[in-house]
Parts: C-alpha cells; sequence; structure tokens
C-alpha cells in the first residue's frame, strides 16, 4: 500500500509515454536508483567478488558515515545552504569524546558531549546563517577553518578508544546466517527513514521545502523562515553528531586528520541523489542512494582493477551529469 | 458614509532608505464593497497592501480591523485576523504542488495522536477541498498534484486567487490579480470578486486596468506619490477623471471637487517624493 501510494503521489491523471521522462525528472530519488541498480549490475557481470555478501554489507559498511554526513547535508542544501564544516564539526566530536573516555568519563557522558559539540556547532552555524545573514557557504568555510585548527589544538596525534557503548555502532550481527549488518546500519536506516517521514509528511518538512524554494512565499504564506531554517541546522547538527559515532564504531580510534574530504564527499552523495543544490528540491532518500552510488562505484571499479584518481574520475564526472542534469531539467520550466 | 470601516488605517509610513514608499496614507474599506485602488507604477500600492496585510510594517501609522487598533508583525497575524491576500508576485512555491501551496503556512494535521503526536499532516482531506476550491472557481488544471511551475501564468494567479477567496473570511486582498491574464479568464477573476461580494466578503483590488475598475469597484481609492489622494466614485466620475488624479493633472480639494492643476508634475517623480518625503 505504501508504495503504491507514493507512486500515486507522483503520477499525475493521464499520464502519456512524454511524462515517463517528466516522472524520472520530478521523482528525485527515481534517476539515481537506476544509476545505482546499473552500476550493481555492471559490477555483478564484470566481476566475480562484488555480488558476495560480505563486499555487498562492506560496501554499505564504507558508506555510513558519508552517508549519515549527507543526511545532514541534504537538508542544509534543501533550505538553499551548503554545510563546508560538517566533516570537521563530526571529527571534533569524535576527538572530544574518546579523550573523555580515556579521561575515565563514562560511555553515555561522553556520546552526549559529543552530540551536545556538533549540535551547539549546528546552533552556531543557523544563527549566524538567520540572524545576521550570512551566506552559508562562507560561515560554514570559517567554521571549517575554525574547527580544523581546533582538533589540532586539542589533540595533536589521534586517540584510541575502548567504550564499549562509543563503539557499539561497529557490532556486528548475522541475519538468515550470512548477512552482515552492523548496529551503524540500524541506525542510520532509522534516522533516515525519521527525516524522510518529517521532511515528507509533516507540515515542517514542507515549510523546509519551501523556504528553500522560494523564501519570499515562504514568508508571505505565514512560515516562520528563520525558525525552520534555525531548526535545520540544529537537527543536523545532532545528525553529524550520531555520524561522530558511526566513526568510532567504524575505527575506534579519533584521528584529528581523519575525514578531510568528508564535507565534499557528503555533498557528492546529496548531488548524485538528486537533491538540487539551489535548493527546494530533492529527499533524503536520494542522499541514501547517492551515498550508496559512491560507495558502490568505489568497490566496483577497485575489484575490477581500476586504480583509485580514475575511481575519482569517474565520480567527478557523475557529480556533474547529476547536476547538469538538475539544471536541464529546471530550464525547462523557467 | 457613517458606517464603520472594516479595515482602516490613517498616517502609515514605510521608508526604504531614502525612498520613502508610504507617505502618510489612509485606507478605508467598508463592508461588502469592493475598493479598487489605482495608481501609477511605483505610487506605493503594493507597499499599502503589504502594510494592510502584515507583510511589512509600517514605521508610523496605524490600522484598525473592525475599529478594534491592530499591529501585525507578520503575514501570519493578518491571516489569522482574516485578512487574505493575493499578492502581485503570488507568493507561491513553484516547486510545490497545487495542494500543497493552497495550504502552506495552514497545513492541516491528521485527527487523533498521528496527528498530535507524529504530526502527520492530513494530505488527502487537504487534497480533496482543494479540487474543490478550484472546481468551485471553475478553474481548470491537469491535476492538483502539479507542481506549480508546471501552470501557466494565468493558472498560477488563479492558484493564488483561489488561496485567498478560499481563506479569506473578513477581508480579501489582491494586488494586480488579472495583469497576466487572458480576457477570459480576467472576467473569471472579477465574476469570483463579485461572488466575493455577495457573500459580503470585502474585496480590495489593486489594478491598472480601469476598465476592469470601472466595472466591478463600488468606490475608487486613488494612490499617488505614497499616499491617498483621492476616493471616487465609478458611476459619478469618470475614467479621465482616474487618470487626471493618479497622474497628478487633476486635484481632489478638502470640498470633494476636482480641479485643474495648473503647474502639474506629470514627471521628474524623484524630485517630488523627496521634497514630500523629507520631514
Ligand atoms: N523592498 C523595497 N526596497 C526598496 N524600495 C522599495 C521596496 N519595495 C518598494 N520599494 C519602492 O517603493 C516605491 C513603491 O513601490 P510599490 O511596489 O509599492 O509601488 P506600486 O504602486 O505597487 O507599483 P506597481 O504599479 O509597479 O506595482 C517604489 O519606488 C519602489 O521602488
Ligand atoms: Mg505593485
Amino acid at each position: 500500500m505504501g508504495a503504491a501510494k507514493l507512486l500515486g503521489d507522483v503520477m499525475y491523471a493521464n499520464r502519456t509515454r512524454a511524462d515517463l521522462g517528466e516522472f524520472v525528472l520530478r521523482t528525485p530519488a527515481v534517476g539515481p536508483a537506476i544509476a545505482l541498480a546499473v552500476a550493481v549490475v555492471v559490477f555483478a557481470l564484470t566481476t566475480n567478488t562484488f555480488l558476495e555478501l560480505d563486499n555487498l554489507s562492506l560496501v554499505v559498511e564504507q558508506s555510513l558515515v558519508v552517508g549519515t554526513l549527507a543526511l545532514g547535508q541534504t537538508l542544509i542544501i534543501l533550505t538553499a545552504g551548503i554545510d563546508l564544516a560538517n566533516a570537521a564539526n563530526m571529527v571534533l566530536a569524535t576527538l572530544l569524546m574518546a579523550k573523555l573516555v580515556v579521561g575515565g568519563t563514562p560511555g553515555w557522558l561522553a556520546l552526549l558531549a559529543g552530540l551536545a559539540v556538533t549540535t551547539a556547532v549546528g546552533a552556531i552555524t543557523g544563527g549566524l546563517v538567520t540572524r545576521i545573514k550570512l551566506p552559508p557557504f562562507i560561515v560554514t568555510l570559517g567554521l571549517l577553518t575554525i574547527l580544523a585548527a581546533a582538533s589540532r589544538i586539542y589533540t595533536g596525534q589521534s586517540v584510541a578508544v575502548s567504550d564499549p557503548l562509543l563503539s557499539w555502532l561497529g557490532t556486528r550481527r548475522y541475519l538468515f546466517g550470512g548477512i552482515e549488518v552492523t548496529n551503524g546500519m540500524t541506525v542510520a536506516v532509522v534516522m533516515y527513514l525519521v527525516l524522510w517521514y518529517a521532511l515528507s509528511r509533516t507540515g515542517w518538512g514542507r515549510h523546509v521545502y519551501a523556504v528553500g524554494n522560494e523564501p519570499e512565499a515562504a514568508r508571505l504564506s505565514g512560515i516562520k523562515v528563520r525558525r525552520t531554517v534555525l531548526s535545520v541546522y540544529l537537527i543536523a547538527g545532532l545528525v553529524y553528531g550520531i555520524a561522530a559515532w558511526q566513526a568510532l564504531g567504524r575505527v575506534p580510534n579519533a584521528d584529528p586528520n581523519a575525514y578531510q574530504t568528508g564535507n565534499l564527499d557528503s555533498i557528492t552523495a546529496v548531488v548524485l541523489g538528486g537533491t538540487s543544490l539551489f535548493g527546494g528540491r530533492g529527499s533524503v532518500l536520494g542522499t541514501l542512494v547517492g551515498a550508496l552510488i559512491v560507495s558502490v562505484l568505489r568497490s566496483g571499479l577497485t575489484q575490477a582493477g581500476i586504480d583509485d584518481l580514475y575511481q575519482n574520475v569517474a565520480t567527478g564526472v557523475l557529480v556533474i551529469a547529476a547536476v547538469a542534469l538538475d539544471r536541464l531539467s529546471r530550464g525547462r520550466q523557467a | 458614509m457613517s458606517q464603520q470601516p472594516v479595515l482602516r488605517a490613517r498616517g502609515l509610513v514605510k521608508r526604504y532608505g531614502r525612498v520613502t514608499a508610504i507617505d502618510g496614507a489612509d485606507f478605508d474599506l467598508f463592508p461588502g464593497e469592493v475598493l479598487a485602488v489605482v495608481g501609477d507604477n511605483g505610487a506605493g500600492k503594493s507597499s499599502l497592501i503589504k502594510a494592510l496585510s502584515g507583510a511589512l510594517v509600517p514605521d508610523a501609522g496605524e490600522i484598525s480591523l473592525d475599529g478594534v487598533a491592530v499591529r501585525f508583525r507578520g503575514p501570519l497575524d493578518a491571516r489569522r485576523a482574516g485578512i487574505e491576500t493575493v499578492y502581485q508576485d503570488l507568493a507561491l512555491a513553484p516547486a510545490q504542488d497545487i495542494a500543497s501551496n493552497l495550504f502552506l503556512g495552514r497545513e492541516r494535521r491528521l485527527p487523533g495522536w498521528r496527528g498530535a503526536v507524529l504530526r502527520t499532516l492530513d494530505v488527502g482531506t487537504m487534497r480533496t477541498r482543494a479540487q474543490q476550491v478550484l472546481d468551485e472557481l471553475d478553474i481548470t488544471v491537469k491535476s492538483i498534484l502539479q507542481p506549480v511551475e508546471t501552470l501557466s501564468g494565468g493558472q498560477r494567479q488563479a492558484v493564488a486567487v483561489a488561496r485567498a477567496a478560499a481563506f479569506g473570511s473578513k477581508v480579501v486582498v489582491m494586488d494586480e490579480p488579472t495583469a497576466a491574464l487572458g480576457v477570459a479568464e480576467s472576467a473569471k477573476v472579477l465574476a469570483l470578486i463579485a461572488r466575493l461580494r455577495e457573500r459580503g466578503l470585502p474585496v480590495v483590488l489593486v489594478s491598472h486596468n480601469m476598465p476592469h475598475v470601472f466595472e466591478i469597484a463600488d468606490r475608487i481609492h486613488v494612490h499617488r506619490l505614497g499616499r491617498r489622494v483621492a476616493v471616487v466614485s465609478p458611476h459619478a466620475n469618470s475614467m479621465n477623471d482616474v487618470v487626471g488624479l493618479l497622474t497628478g493633472a487633476l486635484r481632489m480639494g478638502d470640498d470633494g471637487v476636482i480641479e485643474e492643476v495648473r503647474h502639474a508634475v506629470t514627471t521628474g517623480l524623484g524630485a517630488h517624493r523627496k521634497s514630500a518625503g523629507a520631514p
């Protein structure tokens, strides 16, 4: 029923074949999902190892941290903003959590402190963007520099973590005897579903889209634009805190030099997922697919024996193609 | 006219830097009437409308609704008070569908715990209601789920008008609602305005189209250089009178007599405005 209803949402009455292209363009996650399916099929046919369950689990696992960063990034981009500091924010939180635990703080308290820090940074970003009306690009560029420096001032070298709660997201279980699932995957799926629901089924979600699409129209319609944008930065901050937890689950070692391209990787996932950098269009489900596309591409190309650098080229080409598609689909309506 | 105005403003002022968009404007809207607001480009009609609908907060002046002083801090305040507005630039979110746009900023939630706790929108009811609203106004679109950006300019305007007509409970304000419309669509909007008046709802209509104004309006508010310079009747006065008043070639004295202005300033808007705006 859910899927049928979803489809009904995006289809118009009397749809003709010409509208099919429109359907793909208008439904943010459909194009990326097709791309993902094509990539999976290609690698399944061209390599022997890609479709093995262990490899598929690994592909998903490798997309978790960036996928979580990209979730927060999606919210911000939907409001026509951008966050260059999300990975730096997350790294600072991993260091804080690790150092607190090493210093004897209980794991749950360290985790809360980490979430509090990333949310506070979100509040600062949102405050600067909504109150002083600074462009998000500039604010987060500044914060990126500050946070990266703060991390290195805070600790020169990496800090190992040995706390069961902090590494809990890396804990594995086996479903049906063979499918490897980490707690981090479950948490990521839950977060994606919650935000998908909030964006598509609540008034808040509609306000987020409207604010990103046409802020003046949103204001005249009685939407509290600043409050909506601020809420987005706060929620994104909290999500980055979870990303920090995910990172410690993947590698129980907080490193001030880790995830230096995490911000750009998260933007890549968002863009590949069909969300428009101009704001107001897109979906978190698209981002989930986008994060998986990057991960599938890396894994598949590696197994096909293709060098890292060429993998970067392939990802870059995809990003440009995705933005061009967005531009073209919008250009037709202007 | 001894009746109490539904919406009344006195001495409204709004400055944007050195530009005075509203310069001590008065305004009166009486129950059940269609009041046309006419004036040259840049006369400050939209600014006046925005002050009345909470979209801008005036620097000075008073507004009262049914005789009670009100101070709108935002469009939501005015909407809650029953003033519904079609803005000149329509205020629609192009990427969202028609139904979402009709309910933008006043989405309905499901009854019961799902609405209260999960804040789930009642999408079904909103769509049904949106379809009804369009049907009532005889507006045809391919689907209520079409994004607004796929509509023609006229259809978009119709959607904005429909939104105001559906939710206005006290006053409906329309800033050039027929500007992008063809003859047939314009006639529909005028008919709609007449229907709102029949329902007893007063309508403020900003328009440059004199034939429309003379067809539908009960009174005409003439706006010039940021303030009301005259209120005339479409029955007692001619289009030439109105055009003369809004260009400054004619003037209405305190006794309501329209006279010619000798050294009329018909151009040099900026120079005139500066002297008028100085304290
Ligand atoms: N946000 C703003 N910032 C600066 N100046 C403004 C702003 N809004 C309006 N103005 C100025 O105020 C004056 C009145 O503008 P307004 O839009 O109210 O006129 P109008 O009578 O509605 O004109 P039109 O018939 O062209 O719609 C103009 O000189 C305009 O440039
Ligand atoms: Mg105007």
